[in-house]
This record gives C-alpha cells, sequence and structure tokens, in this order.
C-alpha cells in the first residue's frame, strides 16, 4: 500500500510536469524572436533597417480586388482574396529596376513604376499600353513574369490572370505590343502561378502556368455554384497545367502531357532551378489544398518525384516557392509558405533541405530553424538583406483583414471538413459578413544567423504592416548595394521599405546577359566563392506568390571580405570563372560566345 | 486500498481491451479485445493509403509506443500486473490521428498526458475522463501555438466515409454500444437544423462536420469508451444525448472543436452524478439491512 500511495505521488508530480511541458516550449519560443523594441537599435543589432518610403518615391498605389459573379457574394472576400503581386525588372534596359505591379478590378489599371534613378519612380504603364489590361470580359490580372523571349535584349511580360492570358512583346522599352494571339496562348486560365524557364536548354524561354480554378470556369458567369475544391487537402478537382514551349518564331506550342506535366491540382506559385545538378531546370510547383510536386527534368522530360525526393507527402496548403542557399554549401533548399493559425489549423510552413549526397532527397527543418509558423503565409523570398554573408527570409501574410473582433474560421473549418459535395458547392459556405479570416497579421522577416537558426526581426528593423500580404520582391532598386523590399498587398497599398545598410558589411553583384543560353539568362546559376564560404544563386524567371526579383544578383559578403572567384554556369551547359572580383561593385557578365 | 483497479465492462469497444491481459479470444466473440484496435488501425490504414493523412507514419508510431510504454510502466506499478496494450493502443492511435502538428513532441506528451491521467486523476477508483480526449483538449488547451485537431485535415471523398461508417457501425453493434452512437447522431442532425434556423446559415455546412473524419473517430471510439460513460442504456443515451447539447451550445459560440470540448465536461460529470447515485444507493441498500440505522435516522 505505501508503495502505491509513494507512486500516486509520484505519478501526480510527473502528470504536473507534463502539463508544464506547453508552458515552458511557448516561453521558449518567444525567446527565438528578435527585440520588439524597434527603432533605432534594428541598425546595431541587426545591421539594416527598413523604411517604408512609398510616398516618397511617388508611389501610391493600392490593389483593388476582384468583384466575381454575385453567387459568390456571401464568400467574396475568400474567393477574391488574391491578385496583388509584384514583380521587377528592367524594362529600359537603364540600369535601374523598374516595378510592375497588378491590379484586379474590372476596369482597374496596372502599373509600371520606371525608376527615376533619384529615388522616385513614374508611372509609365499607361503611356506603355500595359496598364488597360483588365477589361470586362477579359477578367483581371493576378500576377506578372518578365523574361525576353525572343532574345531581343528587352525584357517581354506575360501577365498571368484569372482570365485571358496576355503576353506583351517589350518594344526595347519605348513601349508593348500585344501578342497573345500570335503567341497562341489559350483564350482563358485562372492561374495564380507562372515562371520563364528554358525547360529544354534551345536558348529561347519557355513558359509554365499552373491553373488554380479550372480553365472553364469563368468567375464572372458562373454557371453554377460547384467551383470550389472538392476537399481541403486532396483536391484534384482545379485547373490544368501548360508547358509553353517557345518554337522561336514568336509562337508557342502547348506541351505539357507530351513533357510530362499532367495535374489538376490547384496551384498557387511555381518555381524552376537545377536542383539536382543535370543543367536542367527541374520545377517545384505548390498546391493549394493538397501536396507539392516536383517535377524532375530529364533532358527536357519531366517526372513528378515529389514522393520520391520527400517533399509530395503530407498535404497543405502550398502558396510560395522559392529557392536559397541558406547553408553556404551550394544547394539550394526550398521555402513552402502554409496556414498556420493558433488553435485551429498549424499546418506550418516548409523549408525543405537538401540531404548530403548525391540522391535527391528533402528533409523539412522548418521547426528546426525557425521558419516554420507564419500565420496565413503567403509570398516569401530570400534575400541577403544586412550583406552579412548569410541569406534572410522575408515573409508576408495575412488572408482576410476585415472586422478586427469577430472571426471566420469557425465556419471555415465546420465546411472545410465536411464531405466534398458540401466542401465543393460554393452555396453551402455561410456568408462571411465581414468578418476576418487570420487577418491583421505581423510579417516575419527571419534574419539568418549563419549558424543554423532563423531569428526574426520583423517589428524591430521596420517591417510592421498589418495589410494582407501576397507577394514580395527583392532589388537593389537604387543601387545602393542594399536589397529593397517591395510588397504588393491585397485591397492594400504597395509598399517599398527601403534598407539601409549598416557599414561595413560589403557585398557584389552581377548582371547577367545570355548569348547562346536565353538572353534575359534565367536560370543561370553563380557559385560565389569567399572567405573560405560559396554561396549559390541563380537568375530567376518567377518565385515566390506571384512575383519575380530582380534579374540581378545580389550577394552580401559581410567584413572585409577576400573575394576568390565566381563560377557561373550558363543554361546552355558553359562555365565560365570570374576572378579577381572586389567588393561593393556591380559586374555586368556576357556569357563567351 | 488507494490502488486503482482497471475494472472490466463486458458491453464496450475497449472495454476488454481495458482488462488484463487474458490471451486470445475467438474473433466472433463480442469480448475479443482485438476488434477495436484492428478496426482503428483500419481506419489509419485507409485513410492513409487513400489520401495519405498521417504527416508521417513516425509520428503516430511516436504517440502509439509512447502511450504502449507508459500504460505498461504505469499498469505494473498501480496494478502490478502486465496490463493489456490494447486500450493504450487505441490511444496511441487516436493521438496519432486526431492530433495535428508539424512537430514531434506534441505527440508524445499527448499519449503521456492522455495515458498518466487515468492513474493521475481518479474519483473512488475510477478514471473518468475518456483519456485521448483528455489528452487532446489539454493540447488545444495549452500548446494551441503548436498543435491542432484533425478538423479541415483529411479526404473528404464519399467512398471512405461509407466504408468507415459501416465498419464502425458494425463494430459498435456488436459492442452493444450502437445506441449510443445512434442517439449522438439523431441529436446532432436535429439541432444542426435548429443552429441552421438559429444563425441562418446554409443546414448543410451544420451537418458539415459530421462527414467529416473527425466525428467518425469520434462517435465511434470516443463516446462510447465504457470505462468512461455510465452503465445503464438510458443513461448512456443520456448522456450522448447530453454531450450534443453542450456541442449545439458550444457551436452557437464559434467553437471549433465543440465535440471534444463537450465530452470533455459532460463524461466526467456523469461518472460523477452515477457515483454520486451509486452511493446513494448503496447507503440506502445498507440502512435497509442495518434496522439500527433506520432508528436512527442516518
Amino acid at each position: 500500500m505505501k508503495r502505491v500511495s509513494t507512486a500516486r505521488i509520484l505519478v501526480t508530480v510527473f502528470f504536473i510536469g507534463l502539463l508544464s511541458v506547453p508552458l515552458i516550449v511557448r516561453y521558449r519560443s518567444t525567446q527565438t524572436k528578435g527585440s520588439q523594441s524597434g527603432g533605432p537599435d534594428a541598425l546595431a543589432h541587426y545591421g539594416f533597417s527598413l523604411q517604408e518610403v512609398s510616398h516618397a518615391a511617388g508611389i501610391d498605389f493600392v490593389h483593388q480586388a476582384p468583384s466575381l459573379d454575385t453567387k459568390l457574394n456571401g464568400i467574396m472576400p475568400e474567393v477574391a482574396s488574391m491578385g496583388a503581386s509584384v514583380s521587377i525588372v528592367d524594362f529600359d534596359r537603364d540600369g535601374w529596376p523598374d516595378i510592375y505591379v497588378t491590379n484586379s478590378a474590372i476596369g482597374s489599371r496596372n502599373r509600371l513604376y520606371r525608376n527615376n534613378h533619384d529615388g522616385t519612380f513614374t508611372d509609365v504603364a499607361e503611356q506603355m499600353g500595359i496598364a488597360d489590361v483588365n477589361q470586362p470580359g477579359t477578367g483581371v490580372s493576378m500576377g506578372a513574369v518578365w523574361g525576353d523571349y525572343d532574345n531581343d535584349g528587352y525584357e517581354d511580360l506575360f501577365l498571368i490572370k484569372w482570365g485571358r492570358p496576355e503576353l506583351f512583346h517589350n518594344d526595347q522599352g519605348r513601349g508593348f505590343t500585344r501578342v497573345t494571339e500570335q503567341a497562341g496562348l489559350p483564350a482563358w486560365i485562372n492561374a495564380n502561378a507562372a515562371l520563364w524557364f528554358d525547360y529544354d536548354g534551345d536558348g529561347k524561354l519557355d513558359l509554365f502556368v499552373g491553373g488554380y480554378y479550372p480553365e472553364d470556369v469563368d468567375l464572372w458567369h458562373l454557371r453554377n455554384t460547384r467551383m470550389m475544391p472538392e476537399s481541403f487537402e486532396y483536391a484534384n478537382n482545379g485547373g490544368r497545367k501548360y508547358l509553353f514551349h517557345n518554337l522561336g518564331n514568336g509562337h508557342f506550342e502547348e506541351v505539357s502531357a507530351k513533357a510530362g506535366i499532367v495535374s489538376r491540382r490547384w496551384t498557387l506559385a511555381a518555381a524552376a532551378a537545377d536542383l539536382d545538378g543535370t543543367g536542367y531546370p527541374d520545377l517545384f510547383v505548390a498546391n493549394d489544398y493538397g501536396v507539392s510536386e516536383l517535377y524532375v527534368n530529364d533532358h527536357g522530360h519531366f517526372h513528378e518525384a515529389g514522393k520520391a525526393v520527400g517533399v509530395g507527402f503530407a498535404p497543405k496548403s502550398g502558396m510560395n516557392v522559392s529557392f536559397g542557399d541558406i547553408f553556404d554549401q551550394g544547394k539550394f533548399s526550398v521555402y513552402v509558405s502554409n496556414i498556420s493559425e493558433e488553435g485551429v489549423l498549424i499546418q506550418g510552413n516548409n523549408l525543405w533541405v537538401p540531404r548530403s549526397g548525391s540522391a535527391l532527397k528533402y528533409d523539412n527543418l522548418a521547426r528546426d530553424l525557425g521558419v516554420e509558423l507564419g500565420g496565413w503565409s503567403f509570398g516569401a523570398q530570400f534575400g541577403d538583406l544586412n550583406n552579412d554573408g548569410n541569406l534572410d527570409l522575408y515573409l508576408v501574410n495575412g488572408f482576410v483583414s476585415l472586422d478586427r473582433q469577430r472571426s471566420y474560421w469557425y465556419d471555415f473549418a465546420k465546411v472545410a471538413g465536411g464531405n466534398s459535395s458540401i466542401i465543393g458547392d460554393a452555396a453551402n459556405w455561410p456568408a462571411f459578413d465581414g468578418r476576418s479570416l487570420s487577418g491583421y497579421q505581423q510579417k516575419r522577416l527571419w534574419l539568418n544567423d549563419g549558424a543554423g537558426r532563423f531569428i526574426d526581426v520583423a517589428q524591430t528593423v521596420g517591417a510592421n504592416d498589418r495589410y494582407d500580404g501576397r507577394s514580395v520582391a527583392l532589388a537593389d532598386l537604387w543601387n545602393t548595394g542594399a536589397l529593397d523590399v517591395v510588397v504588393a498587398n491585397q485591397r492594400g497599398p504597395l509598399l517599398v521599405y527601403k534598407n539601409t545598410v549598416a557599414q561595413g558589411n560589403d557585398w557584389i553583384e552581377f548582371a547577367l546577359e545570355g548569348t547562346k543560353s536565353n538572353r534575359s539568362a534565367i536560370g543561370a546559376q553563380i557559385m560565389l566563392y569567399w572567405d573560405g564560404k560559396e554561396q549559390l544563386q541563380q537568375v530567376s524567371g518567377g518565385s515566390g506568390f506571384a512575383s519575380q526579383n530582380d534579374r540581378r544578383i545580389h550577394f552580401g559578403l559581410g567584413k572585409n571580405p577576400q573575394i576568390e572567384k565566381a563560377v557561373i554556369r550558363w543554361p546552355s551547359g558553359a562555365v565560365q570563372t570570374l576572378d579577381n572580383l572586389a567588393p561593393n561593385r556591380l559586374y555586368p557578365v556576357k556569357e563567351p560566345e | 486500498m488507494n490502488q486503482p483497479t482497471m475494472q472490466s465492462k463486458p458491453d464496450g469497444p475497449q472495454s476488454a481491451a481495458n482488462s488484463g491481459f487474458r490471451g486470445w479470444t475467438p474473433l466472433s466473440s463480442r469480448l475479443n479485445p482485438f476488434l477495436p484496435p484492428l478496426f482503428i488501425t483500419l481506419i489509419l490504414l485507409v485513410g492513409n493509403l487513400s489520401f495519405g493523412i498521417l504527416e508521417s507514419y513516425s509520428k503516430t508510431v511516436l504517440a502509439i509506443v509512447t502511450a504502449m510504454a507508459a500504460e505498461m510502466v504505469l499498469g505494473r506499478i498501480f496494478l502490478r500486473k502486465w496490463p493489456h496494450p490494447a486500450s493504450a493502443y487505441i490511444t496511441g492511435i487516436s493521438v496519432g490521428i486526431l492530433l495535428r502538428s508539424p512537430a514531434f513532441w506534441p505527440y508524445a506528451l499527448c499519449s503521456l498526458l492522455s495515458i498518466t491521467s487515468k492513474y493521475a486523476l481518479r474519483v473512488r477508483n475510477r478514471h473518468i475522463w475518456n483519456p485521448s480526449n483528455f489528452g487532446i483538449c489539454v493540447m488545444l488547451f495549452l500548446a494551441p501555438m503548436s498543435v491542432a485537431s484533425l478538423s479541415i485535415q483529411w479526404g473528404n471523398n464519399f467512398a471512405s466515409l461509407v466504408v468507415i461508417w459501416v465498419l464502425g457501425s458494425v463494430i459498435v453493434y456488436r459492442a452493444r454500444r450502437l445506441h449510443v452512437t445512434l442517439t449522438y447522431v439523431v441529436c446532432f442532425v436535429g439541432l444542426s437544423f435548429l443552429r441552421a434556423h438559429i444563425t441562418g446559415d446554409p443546414w448543410q455546412a451544420e451537418i458539415s462536420p459530421i462527414t467529416g473524419p473527425m466525428y467518425q473517430l469520434f462517435i465511434f471510439f470516443m463516446i462510447t469508451d465504457p470505462k468512461t460513460t455510465v452503465r445503464s442504456r438510458l443513461g448512456q443515451s443520456i448522456v450522448v444525448a447530453a454531450i450534443a447539447v453542450l456541442e449545439f451550445i458550444f457551436r452557437l459560440n464559434s467553437s471549433i472543436y465543440a465535440p471534444l470540448y463537450a465530452l470533455f465536461w459532460i463524461g466526467p460529470a456523469a461518472m460523477l452524478i452515477e457515483m454520486g447515485l451509486d452511493s446513494r444507493q448503496a447507503a440506502k441498500t445498507a440502512g435497509a439491512q442495518s434496522p439500527d440505522r433506520k432508528i436512527l435516522g442516518v
């Protein structure tokens, strides 16, 4: 009896100890966040600070959300929750990055902000002919990616829409000509993801488009309300995928099935990079309501290997794909954003880190590295914001910010967990009634400490807006050697965060131009070697969520760097080594003929 | 004596599982301790093979192994014999399915909390909370930043729904618990229409939860657990109806985990009431057998 009594005391103590574990975990997790004090300490503590300067820079854009068929009025905030996007392009080749942003109400205008070289921008979309692209009957803009498909030296514009996709030819920076019909593009795609890449290595940029809603759905003229996903984790009734092969005569041939890309998952983001060292870009696709897909490129033919490499097993709500060599080891990790709402749904974002060895395998280390929980996450980009030589991670989030006091989460979870016949019909969904759904969320700016840990410093360094962020792009907008941040918000303003980096940390930038490869050099990879470190970066034809960073590549170097060399692997397969590089310079590099 | 006893009740899905290990029994027997574990394993396998419901096998295995290990250790200490592992297996597998977290530790902690609660929280030598319900609710209360329960996850496919409902009904019928499940379902559906009337939301939205996966585990395993429900059939039906009513109230207040929380409160309350009634009955019986006490008016 005495033994049992003692045991009961011990088990009670043990039980109380168990109950305290979550509290301890919560306390420890708060310790990983950066100081919340904000203000002048940011430069000293973290080596950089951000200042939102859009108004001073002459940018006063506010995104307008689409207004779809009135049958969807009850849940309009949910279904019309995308469309804000930003992409960076030097459309006039003046050496200064410009900004293109999409708008999403019928009749609304997109903007092209030309860099005035003095800290300000001027909207020239109207005079360039790429503003009035949301006309009735043609759908509305969802994103834009830039690539020089005809290798004439000027970046052309591909506009994805819930509606008629558009291709605009850049007429030497003086204007744009709509060439959609000549290109042979489909009449209607409901897409949020697109990217330029040269999948077959022929020196011409091809185009991938990932559908979201099925392409036979006109969201302004619904035949019925059965247009929602059939499941919230296993939906296969979304839009189809497209792979447009560039034939070189201004015409594109749709070859997705022939090339091995067949899927009807609800794609929200995609990006391409040569992940397995074959010289051909592989395609990583993040899908809402399901698993991610990795299409491994075998000399121009793809096979889906998501499960085989470990990224395609757990279904979540994929909304972002971005690549970053976060450990300076010459390999890309992949960041996929998902949904996390305390007490409701903890999917957690994924940071897929490649295993060492020759076989392509990934482990999700988001929790271990501290970049797992980001709210209702959307776009994210890697970039070295304090030039310390480690890639940091900027994440925007927030789904629907309406009434702060009332949440739609209960109704969302109630229906989303049910049978497909209920979920799939928008008429069965309770009305939003002005409520928020994961709204007013704090952004994340995770600073990579170089020792395997990311620390959120967003509030401290000045990234403290609470808009519904969708798309984020990085660029050295003012040619200062610092990466600035541009954020597109749904039903919110375009934000431009000017980056001030503390003195001492150096940098180097490269502007690549292909000759045998596509002229945009999209897919070219640079491995920079300095101070015993190596870091891999690439020219991207679209990454994040509905965004595209500047094609120029930026490396932070830390203090007093000794640069050994840079090795460029061009999409053509050519390898070029650059020696005698000096920090704090931009190097234009042309591919050897 | 302070020693807990694992009382065996032969008429429930977990009852035989909760009793001491007594060896194999024929599959056809109502007392077969392996039937409920087999059924819940089947749910797991069907769900995972058709939809990949598990974030990873390793987390579910962790939950199961932790629950079984805890049961073995605590059972050995308190019962002085090796307890049958099936009950802990069901608890572990329920945790593995119902709990969702990208981390590993919540699975181990939830299983530990669930099993330990059976030994730490006892009233008159009985544990009064359904173990996995207790563990999951505590995790949702204390660790909302790290866990969620299976609510919007899992396939929403009609075929798998039918298979699980048919199999589940057969199992609870054989365990003489079908009335519990049916009472709850009838109450839930009726109250769903009432909720739709009150809120103005589509009735399909109110019915929707019961067509989802969380409820399949809830109505076939949690509310039918004989160790944490009252004895009489009428009492069981009243209790489960009360759970549905409290859930209805929670739902009107937008509680996402309304059924789990309703069971968390009603289940122990029903057990305590039954114990109180048992005490009164025992006192009456004792009084009837003791003329002196009647005379004394005790």
